[in-house]
């Protein structure tokens, strides 16, 4: 926002914005002054009035150039890898999953797959089979949503006390935010598979990748995520359904202190080849990174910007900075795109993971065109990829710097989703994302694009409209 | 065999003078005898089904195609004829790189800069696209009417903590470093400068300086209310403070409709100690016209008062008698100057805006005795287009009104400039013609506009005239003529 000296009323405006009938438009440039005509539709429905009370808060411009400020200026970096139980105080029984809160009974196919092949890999029941009842009692187990313990999970995002997590800080104020290992494609346990398979991949995520992970963190220093994530972008990588660079970069970063670490040379290789056969490894360093930087917006009076989106398979939530830790929910929509083998849309569950908080810090779907290799798996063209990039811009406060995307002339990604946007214009926020099967164990059947709920965007405003009224 | 189609098209919008336009053009496809192409407002819902339609239930953001055709072979045609003006009023470039427009005042300003915003969006929204503005530490001037007077003051107190200004809104008049925003008289350059809270007044102004000769470094429309109680004059303060640091401003005038006396005398001592000499125009009972005040204005300036010009034949009592005075205006302050003259003669007259709450006229906006109808009120555009865009409601009121034995002189006002209908006299002269064909009932008619307008005031007002209308420059003028003739007087 830059101080702008008040010119003399004798002298004639440079250019003028123009929103609504276009005749004064047409009149204003017919007179020699450059116009720059906005596309005005009406807002949501029922939304005017709350609108009206927001925007002329007193506090909304300068809570939201603070909460942007805030994000942008924290720096992510990978300082360990450690158990849940140690890092979060998980213990026996207790359960994280991804997006707003819900119970056993409103869990969705592929929750419950997650939860049942964890209960097993706790050793809580002997056959992943044998969960359902254990949960539908609600005896000695716990539900939790992974954002309120500081951690985000990819699609069920389902988080056992044993399981190994990444560790993100920001050195500035020592804060910190974890999500679990990436556990590859196919049949797995955050796309509500438990297979056989399942659970002996994570006893050697536990016994061997987890330990040897965080011995080589430890040794090689804390990891830049948030200048990965910047160079991911000039590389072809998106950050959600796209992380080769990203995942290539981590190993370059910590594959010397691997190789000298105690675990055996075969073990290595083993980690080795591993990482780098799956492409979304870094998608578990990318997402707690977005998750610290829109963490540090949190809780600014007035402020409209959105601070997480999350899904658990039943509900899509958002938080919003100015609203605390209210969750504003709808219903998950499917999401339209490409499926796997056999698998078509009536194999596919409602949107899940917690993934989307790529999208809520501004790249994943939102820096789509710096991504065009996966824009077709995605079910778009190139164009497409270019032209949503671009639309999210309306929907944003500020832009990214560190993160600029080459094919938009080095733009900053959009950064900071507006509720009071979103209800003005009617676009929803674009996501990439993987489906799961919704079918408990089943895995993943496709990938495609989503979006929100449109509904939860006006319930968010009121509760903005209605706290701006309260303060009078 | 007529028949009817209706269809509802949720989600399309398109703003009201497009859809008038539209409207216009699908009713001119051969096949069709009438068509109303319009937002659901509640306005336009029950303007649809006067014309008798039926329509099922809409929500406010849908775009209702009503037609009646001759025959069920026609419909293809209009269909095609809706489309087609739907995508003539949609803007966009042909072929190339598309580039999607911006949503916001906030993106356009953030892309293309700029330093002032224009807003006629619905009322209803018009604060959220101001705020943008504001936000980015641009003015903004709010042609909306229908702007609720408690966000007026939130973003006019905003506004003066910023040090910006809002111009309007219900003022759509202004004129910066000579571009004209919003309904603006083309003018030379000079060293007078305006503050309106008031637009036809400002306009009046504009007209009669021109005529004199004198020309305008800037208007400053800062909104009908802003010297209501209300808003307590926050953008008259801030446009003197402009206008008084402007080295080429000598001289200040301040135009409104009737102020809250304690507003106006606040402002006043606040003017005093300026360094610029201000001269305040504002309407009330006993209280100079703005002709008078743009009289002593010019004696301020030391320029001769010319003769302000008359075209047209003197108009004639008419032949049939009736004795009461009815005036149909497009401009708020030009019927409030009116009704104030007229009052002090003839006493009570019936309005939409009256001087007194027990004259106010219902909805039919028809009464006995003495009437002016202000057809720019908020009340009456709601949901539809500006009288100075769409005369469609004044010119059914006039043979309405020349109809009725009981007048004796009808009244009118027709404001050019930026942003008004292209050629007013085009429908209004044909329409005076064919009243006056009915019964011989004189018109006088207040013609406000400068030498430079685009629709050009002596061309205008010769049409006028030939139609038999008595046409002045002056609207003070040209209503102390009707009351005279109100009178039995000829001239």
């Amino acid at each position: 926002m830059t101080a702008r000296t008040v010119s003399l009323p004798s002298t004639a405006p440079t250019a003028v914005a123009a929103v609504g009938a276009d005749m004064f438009a047409t009149a204003v440039a017919n007179q020699a002054v450059p116009v720059e005509r906005v596309e005005w539709k009406p807002p949501m429905d029922g939304t005017a009035d709350d609108l009206a009370t927001v925007a002329a808060d007193p506090l909304r411009r300068d809570a939201n150039a603070l909460a942007v400020s805030r994000m942008l200026d924290v720096q992510a970096m990978l300082v360990g890898v450690a158990p849940a139980s140690e890092l979060l105080g998980l213990e026996k029984g207790q359960f994280l999953h991804a997006g707003p809160p819900i119970e056993w009974a409103r869990a969705s196919g592929p929750l419950r797959g997650a939860l049942m092949g964890a209960a097993a890999f706790e050793g809580l029941v002997e056959d992943p089979e044998d969960a359902e009842a254990l949960f539908a009692s609600g005896a000695n187990v716990s539900l939790e949503p992974c954002h309120h313990r500081s951690a985000v999970g990819p699609m069920a995002g389902v988080v056992s006390p044993s399981m190994w997590m990444f560790v993100l800080e920001d050195p500035a104020t020592g804060r910190r935010t974890y999500c679990s290992l990436n556990e590859g494609l196919g049949k797995v346990l955050r796309y509500g598979a438990y297979g056989p398979e399942v659970l002996e991949r994570l006893r050697w995520m536990r016994d061997v990748l987890g330990p040897l992970l965080g011995e080589a963190v430890s040794a090689a220093g804390p990891v830049d995520a948030t200048a990965i994530l910047g160079q991911m972008l000039q590389m072809g990588d998106e950050a959600h359904n796209r992380n080769r660079a990203g995942t290539l970069m981590l190993l370059r970063d910590i594959a010397p202190s691997m190789v000298r670490s105690s675990r055996s040379s075969e073990e290595v290789a083993e980690a080795f080849a591993f990482m780098g056969g799956n492409d979304h490894f870094f998608l578990n360093v990318a997402m707690p990174a977005c998750k610290l930087a829109l963490d540090a917006a949190r809780d600014v009076p007035g402020s409209t910007m959105v601070v997480a989106m999350a899904r658990n398979g039943t509900d899509f939530g958002i938080q919003v900075s100015g609203t605390g830790d209210q969750w504003f929910t709808g219903p998950a929509q499917l999401a339209d795109g490409l499926f796997l083998g056999d698998y078509g849309p009536d194999d596919a569950n409602p949107d899940i993971g917690d993934s989307a908080i790529t999208e809520t810090a501004g790249i994943g779907g939102f820096a789509m065109a710096a991504a065009p290799a996966i824009v077709r798996f995605v079910g778009g063209t190139v164009p497409d990829a270019l032209a949503t990039s671009r639309r999210m811009r309306e929907i944003t406060i500020g832009e990214n710097n560190r993160w600029p995307i080459p094919v938009l002339d080095f733009a900053g990604a959009a950064t900071g989703i507006d509720v009071t946007s979103v209800c003005r214009t009617g676009i929803l926020p674009q996501i990439n994302t993987g489906m799961a099967g919704k079918v408990a164990g089943v895995g993943q059947v496709g990938a495609g694009l989503v979006t929100p709920p449109a509904s939860i965007f006006p319930a968010a405003l009121a509760e903005l409209a209605r706290r701006t009224r309260a303060r009078g | 065999m007529t028949i009817e189609h209706v269809e509802i098209r949720p989600g399309a919008y398109a703003d009201s003078v497009a859809l008038l336009q539209v409207s216009r053009d699908v009713a001119a496809t051969p096949g069709v005898a009438a068509a109303q192409v319009a937002m659901a407002t509640e306005l336009n819902v029950e303007v649809l089904q006067g014309m008798g339609f039926t329509l099922p239930a809409t929500s406010t953001n849908d775009m209702v195609v009503a037609l009646r055709l001759d025959d069920e072979s026609a419909l293809a045609a209009a269909l095609a004829a809706v489309d087609a003006a739907l995508a003539a009023a949609r803007k966009g470039s042909p072929g190339g790189e598309v580039t999607e427009p911006p949503r916001t005042t906030a993106s356009a300003l953030r892309r293309a800069g700029g330093d002032l915003a224009l807003v006629s969006v619905p009322g209803a929204s018009a604060l959220v696209e101001a705020m943008d503005a504001l936000d980015a530490g641009v003015d903004v001037m709010i042609f909306s009417d229908n702007v609720p007077v408690e966000q007026e003051l939130a973003m006019k107190r905003l506004a003066r903590d910023r040090g910006l200004l809002v111009m309007g809104p219900d003022c759509g008049t202004a004129v910066v470093g000579g571009v004209g925003l919003g309904f603006a008289n083309t003018v030379t350059p000079g060293q007078v400068g305006i503050v309106a809270a008031s637009g036809t007044g400002c306009q009046q102004v504009l007209a009669l300086l021109d005529a004199a000769g004198v020309g305008v470094a800037a208007a400053l429309g800062v909104g009908g209310r802003d010297l209501s109680a209300a808003i307590g004059g926050i953008s008259t303060r801030t446009a003197l403070d402009r206008l008084d640091a402007d080295p080429s401003v000598g001289h200040v005038v301040v135009v409104s409709k009737p102020p809250a006396a304690e507003v106006a005398a606040a402002v006043e001592k606040y003017a005093a100690d300026l360094g610029t000499p201000v001269r305040f125009a504002l309407l009330g009972a006993g209280q100079p016209d703005l002709t008078t005040q743009t009289e002593a204005l010019l004696g301020d300036l030391g320029v001769a008062v010319p003769e302000w010009p008359v075209w047209g034949t003197p108009a004639a009592p008419a032949p049939d008698g009736g004795t009461a005075l009815r005036g149909l205006f497009v401009g708020g302050t030009l019927c409030d100057e009116a009704m104030l003259l007229a009052a002090a003669e003839l006493g009570g007259i019936r309005s939409n805006i009256p001087l007194s709450p027990e004259l106010a006229l219902d909805a039919s906006l028809v009464a006995d005795g003495h009437v002016m109808i202000d057809f720019g009120d908020d009340g009456l555009t709601r949901g539809r287009a500006h009288p100075m865009i769409d005369p469609t409601l004044r010119l059914e009121h006039l043979a309405k009104v020349a109809a009725d034995p009981d007048t004796a002189v009808i009244l009118m006002d027709v404001v050019l400039g930026h942003g008004a209908q292209d050629d007013p006299a085009a429908e209004l002269a044909p329409a005076i013609a064919a009243a006056r064909a009915v019964r011989e009932v004189p018109v006088v008619v207040a013609c406000v506009g400068t030498s430079t307008d685009p629709q050009g005031l002596t061309r205008q007002a010769e049409a006028l005239a030939a139609a038999g209308a008595e046409v002045h420059l002056s609207n003070a003028a040209a209503t102390r003529r009707a009351i005279a003739l109100v009178n039995g007087a000829a001239r």
